[in-house]
């Protein structure tokens, strides 16, 4: 206010960021469902494969995933279609806050909800499931990261073509419950039929949590044999990237 | 009206969706200070029209200056001096009045005293209540607020009245008066003329694209269009009415010839259209 470099841009990334993350706790059901389902699904998993070892391992690194996506393309599809007809971004259009300054504070909001869940999970195996620290932590950046900039930007993308608020919790859960599924299916390669192994291959999420894995419970020879699966992510993120700018609109169809 | 660049100038704006074209080549300007309306029926054009000054939407043709620059262009520069009230738009549900104001006012380099706005727009009472527990007024209230608290050079209120009960519009007359006080310039729209009446210094009739009439809300009366309506009843009972430009000519022969008949014309009255009388003939559907 009378600090002159309180008008930066950075200074107002921030303040947004911090808006953006009080908004997010006064609103209880985001912060259930964003935010403790997936650490449910932890200590569920948790307790059912306690003392085995080899099926903690696996559900470690999915649950990993499953909060990436619901951090960020569930919490993205329903924040962007609500912010978008309520008016809230129309309304942030005609102030002097800059596109990049105002949709980072948004973004950032949800990165900074998946980092704790990351750690949340690293330390829940470490503490309660016996699983050793991360041996290949760079992998497990590499991948969060990864995960994050393709589930992010498809999570925007999808928004676009959510006509309206009360639409929102069945489109983007008809999206996030199938891809959990299919790529839940994909870990389990003895028992799961044929066609959701070839589907799973294809979408991105699958990937996310092989990645993981190596990264979080079982080195599996660093990125360099990742690169297919890195290579998978990058065209979904690039896709979602091209439709989440591209269709991007600043206020409600029926406005 | 001063001799200074006019705080608004539209020449030739078009703006077409489609087939459909919304603003068919308007022309007007508005002066530093002054309080602009754009009168007419829904689906006139004036959101439209508005909305390409705000930097919301890009015109088809013509050429806009606002403030001295092109909002097409969205200059940070230009944001910062211009406040806005939409016709609809919403909040965050869960955040305050006050946190609202605070946060809103960072994005200025000159921001009012939030203290200050929330008095004058009278939600002292309100101020840490969260937004979802606000009535319609309140919310407009606050609209007008987040409008006001970067001390914007001129503001765009689009229907800013439009579901208030009476008391709440004279509220917001007495808030727009204030603004106009503090040198402000508004460009104001509405569907209510008595609201046009009350507060523009000029208005700008406007219909199915284009400007029907352009003129203060007086001159807009007695301009051409309408014209003075003098009635009375004659001896025999009947209602008479003429039109006139010079009601002086006319009342004076009428009572001329009534006295040279010895009779008196009852119920004699003479009046001047209102805007609405105006309103209604330019917006009429032949």
């Amino acid at each position: 206010m009378s600090d002159p470099a309180a008008n930066g841009q950075v200074s107002l990334l921030w303040h947004q960021y911090r808006l953006e993350r009080r908004m997010f706790w006064r609103n209880p059901s985001a912060a259930f469902f964003n935010f403790l389902l997936p650490l449910l699904f932890l200590v569920v998993f948790g307790v059912i494969f306690r003392g085995n070892h080899k099926d903690l391992e696996t559900v470690l690194p999915a649950v990993a995933a499953m909060s990436i996506m619901s951090t960020t393309f569930t919490a993205l599809a329903m924040n962007i279609t609500f912010l978008r007809e309520q008016g809230v971004l129309k309304r942030m259009r005609g102030t002097p806050i800059s596109t990049g300054t105002y949709l980072g504070g948004v973004g950032l909001n949800a990165v900074t909800n998946t980092a704790i869940q990351i750690v949340f999970v690293v330390l829940a195996g470490r503490l309660f499931f016996s699983i050793g620290w991360p041996p290949d932590p760079i992998q497990l950046i590499v991948f969060t990261f990864a995960g994050v900039i393709c589930l992010a930007s498809l999570g925007v993308a999808l928004s676009h073509v959510i006509p309206n608020f009360d639409s929102a919790p069945a489109i983007v859960n008809a999206v996030f419950l199938p891809a959990v599924f299919v790529s839940g299916v994909s870990l389990d390669t003895k028992h799961s039929p044929a066609f959701a192994k070839d589907l799973a291959q294809v979408l991105p999420l699958g990937h996310v949590v092989t990645g993981l894995k190596g990264g979080m419970v079982a080195a599996s020879g660093g990125l360099g044999n990742h690169l297919g699966a890195l290579a998978v992510i990058a065209v979904w993120a690039a896709g979602g990237i091209y439709l989440a700018v591209r269709g991007f609109s600043w206020e409600s169809a029926r406005s | 009206m001063t001799s200074e660049k006019p705080a608004i100038e539209v020449r030739g704006l078009c703006k077409t969706y489609g087939a459909h074209e919304a603003v068919r080549g308007i022309d007007f300007s508005v002066a530093a200070g002054e309080v602009f309306g754009l009168l007419g029926p829904n689906g006139a054009g004036k959101t439209t029209t508005v909305e390409i000054l705000e930097g919301y939407r890009d015109r088809t043709a013509g050429t806009v200056s606002v403030l001295g620059e092109d909002p097409q262009l969205r200059s940070t520069a230009l944001r910062q001096r211009v406040g806005i009230v939409l016709q609809s738009c919403g909040m965050y549900r869960h955040i305050t009045v006050r946190e609202a104001l605070t946060h809103w006012s960072r994005f200025y380099p000159h921001p009012r005293d939030v203290d200050e706005v929330i008095a004058l727009a009278g939600l002292g009472e309100k101020q840490d209540e969260r937004t979802r527990k606000l009535s319609g007024g309140q919310l407009r209230r606050l609209d007008f607020a987040l409008a006001l608290v970067g001390d914007p050079e001129l503001i765009f209120l689009d229907e800013p009245t439009t579901g208030f009960d009476p008391a709440a519009r004279r509220a917001a007359w007495e808030t727009i008066r204030s603004l106009k006080g503090l040198g402000k310039t508004v460009l104001l729209t509405t569907h209510y003329l008595d609201e046009a009446q009350e507060l523009a210094d000029r208005v700008a009739i406007i219909k199915d694209g284009g400007i029907l009439a352009i003129g203060s809300p007086a001159e807009l009366g007695v301009q051409g269009i309408s014209r003075y309506q003098v009635s009375y009843t004659d001896a025999d009972g009947s209602v008479l009415s003429e039109e006139t430009d010079d009601p002086t000519q006319l009342l004076h022969r009428l009572t001329s010839e009534a006295i040279a008949r010895g009779e008196s014309l009852l119920d004699l009255s003479v009046t001047r259209p209102s805007l609405e009388d105006v309103y209604l003939e330019l917006t009429a559907d032949v």
